[in-house]
Formats: C-alpha cells, structure tokens, sequence
C-alpha cells in the first residue's frame, strides 16, 4: 500500500512537471504570437540593423551578444536559410549583450554601422572572436587592431561610439529583449514565434515551416 | 504502535497507514514538490537562480532522498539527519526574505555579481515571491520534522 502510494505520487509528481512545462510553453508562444501582432516594434525597432528584402514576409530576429560564441556559430545558419529562400526572408539583429564588457563592443558596431560597414564588422567579430574573448570577458584592447582590416576609421568608431543615441538603442534593445523573456543569447524569433527546443536544425525547421506559411506554393 | 486515542484518526484509519509515516510521506512530498517547482522556475520559465538560491537548493534537493529512504521502512531516525539541513534551508529562506523585502541593507548582500538576489521574478497573487515560496516550504517540512521528533518514543 505505502509503497504503492509513494509510487503513484512520484508518478503524478512528474506528470505533473511535464504537463506543466508544456502548457507553459504554449501559453507563452501564444502570448508572443500575441504580441508579434499587437506590438511588432517590440521585436524590430526602426534603429535594427537588417539585412534582406523589405518586401520579405518572414521575419528572422536574433538577440545576439557579440561576445556569445553560440551566436557565433549560429551566424551560417541565418545566412544558409537566407540563401535558399532569396527575397524571403528579412533578418533583423538585437542587442543583448549579456557578457561583461560586450556592451562597448555593440557601440563599437553601432559606430561601424554609420561608416556603412556594421555586416562586415559583426562577421569579422565572430570570425575573430577567440582573440578578444577570454573566459567570457571581452578584451576591448584586442579589438582594435582588428577593425581596419574591413576598412573601419577606427580614430571615427571612437568617437562614434559615445553618442547618446548609441546609448539609447542599447538602452531600448535590453529591454525589449526582456519584454520577450530573452534571457540567454542567441535569442530567436522567426515572426514572433521563440525558437523552442533551441538548435540550428529546429531553427532550419521553423523558418521553413514559417515560409511554407507566408509562402504557399 | 497501539491503539490510537479518539482525536487521532484522521491520519491514520482511511488506509490504515501508520501516522508518523503518514507525516513523514507528507514531508517528503513537500520536498518533492519544492524541488520540482524550483527546477520549474529554471528550466521552464528560464528565470537565472541567485547565490542564495543555491544555498537553499543545497539543503533542499537531498531531502528528497533522505525523506524517502525513511519511509521504506519507516525509521523515525531519518530527522536527526534532515532537520540540520532544514535548519540550515529555512535560515537562508528567512535571510532571502528579509533581504527581498529590503529589511536588511543591500550593502549586506552576499551576491554582487550575477543575477540579483532581489530580483522579482515572480509575485503571485501580489505577494508571493520565490524567496517567501521556499520559506513556507522550509517552514512546513520544519514542523513536519519538529512533530515527528516530539512522537518518537526517545
């Protein structure tokens, strides 16, 4: 009998957890499906940097440190999705520079972004980011040397990058990423839906599941 | 055991369970319960634990284990080795608290770094916080343990 009991509530127990966690992703998802259309703003700011057609209908957002190596490594990804539906798809970058000392690499990018050269500037930043990172600390002297090399006037990004309005787009990109519940970069969001489970083959699915939406054949 | 007095058949007659197990399975499901819902709050809802909700976790998580290998069989020992952890849980939980409701200055705080033990994550019904969920759960296995002492025959 007791042991029966103890049994059937560890079951119930666990049950319970799963249910639980289940119907609170869903219950999330639909709320951010929710918000996607209500406040759309809150995931492309009109200061985001973008990257494909304006006539695109699927939207791929990503909250991305500089200093993240996973966001790093997601990089090909968008790029591979965005070359196998060209015109399709627009993608947006946020800020979320979670790691110490990533914010002054974001007003670096954000300076980089006015000399025309911020795509340029975030792939060399992943690229090359093993040399300015150390146990997740951003080595901001490392990072100097490398910008000329995609053509940057780094004296100009020096002075770009106090620009109070630099500090207002970090400002508005921190919490809009809290609004949406990003806690851990990269952040994604393929039009307002979160990517759930995470990984680069979940991500290749929901893009595709969302063009195969906006896009029927 | 023998026959129970009048005043003591609610834990005891409806299955035929023996009361002090019947306390002791409650505590462990509390613990049980405790342990879920805070792996919940992490893995779920994704909210980042504090210094100090480790602390707690620490004295938690193993009751999980200890409360039930007192029950099979049940050995009103099992207390003498989990009120020290509950102990030790429902002093951080009463610290947390204080801290959280700003009773004690921040400068006090053992958390510089990382995620904020004042962080509010979460307010049900406008006043209960994670911190004061896991007082009451520490607050409960704590009479739980208190009131099985006292039974034992020693």
């Amino acid at each position: 009998m007791k042991r029966i009991l103890f049994a059937a509530t560890c079951l119930v127990l666990i049950a319970g957890f799963f249910l639980g966690a289940s119907y609170y992703k869903t219950w999330r998802a639909a709320e951010l499906g929710f918000m996607a259309q209500e406040h759309a703003s809150t995931f492309v700011r009109p200061h985001s940097p973008t990257l494909g057609s304006d006539d695109a209908k699927v939207y791929i957002v990503k909250f991305t440190d500089p200093a993240c190596e996973t966001c790093a490594s997601f990089s090909p990804f968008v790029k591979q999705a965005m070359d196998a539906s060209p015109g399709q798809i627009k993608f947006v970058i946020r800020y979320a520079p979670f790691h110490e000392g990533a914010d002054e690499v974001v007003r670096i990018l954000e300076a980089a972004k006015r000399q025309g050269k911020f795509w340029e500037t975030l792939e060399l930043l992943y690229r090359r980011q093993a040399t300015w990172t150390r146990h997740h600390r951003v080595l901001l002297g490392e990072v100097w040397p490398l910008l000329p090399e995609v053509g940057l006037d780094v004296e100009r990004v020096k002075v770009d990058m106090r620009d109070p309005r630099i500090a207002a787009v970090l400002e508005q990109d921190l919490a809009d990423a809290e609004a949406l519940g990003v806690r851990k970069t990269p952040g994604f969001f393929v039009n307002g839906k979160p990517l759930e489970p995470f990984g680069p083959r979940p991500l290749a699915e929901l893009i595709k599941a969302e063009i195969r939406e906006q896009y029927p054949e | 055991m023998s026959e129970l007095p009048d005043g003591d058949v609610h834990t005891s007659s409806i299955w035929g369970l023996d009361p002090d197990w019947t306390l002791l399975f409650f505590g462990w499901l509390i613990a049980s319960a405790s342990t879920l819902g805070s792996l919940f709050f992490s893995y779920v809802m994704e909210f980042a634990p504090c210094v100090l909700c480790w602390y707690q976790r620490i004295c938690l998580f193993p009751l999980v284990i200890i409360l039930a290998r007192g029950l099979f069989p049940l050995d009103r020992h099992v207390v003498k080795y989990a009120l020290p952890l509950t102990a030790a849980g429902w002093l951080l939980a009463a610290y947390h608290c204080l801290l959280y409701a700003k009773w004690v200055p921040a400068s006090m705080q053992p958390c510089g770094k990382g995620v904020s033990c004042t962080e509010e994550y979460l307010e049900l019904f406008g006043f209960l916080s994670i911190p004061f969920l896991s007082l009451i759960s520490f607050t409960a296995l704590m009479s739980i343990l208190i009131a099985l002492k006292r039974r034992s025959p020693e």
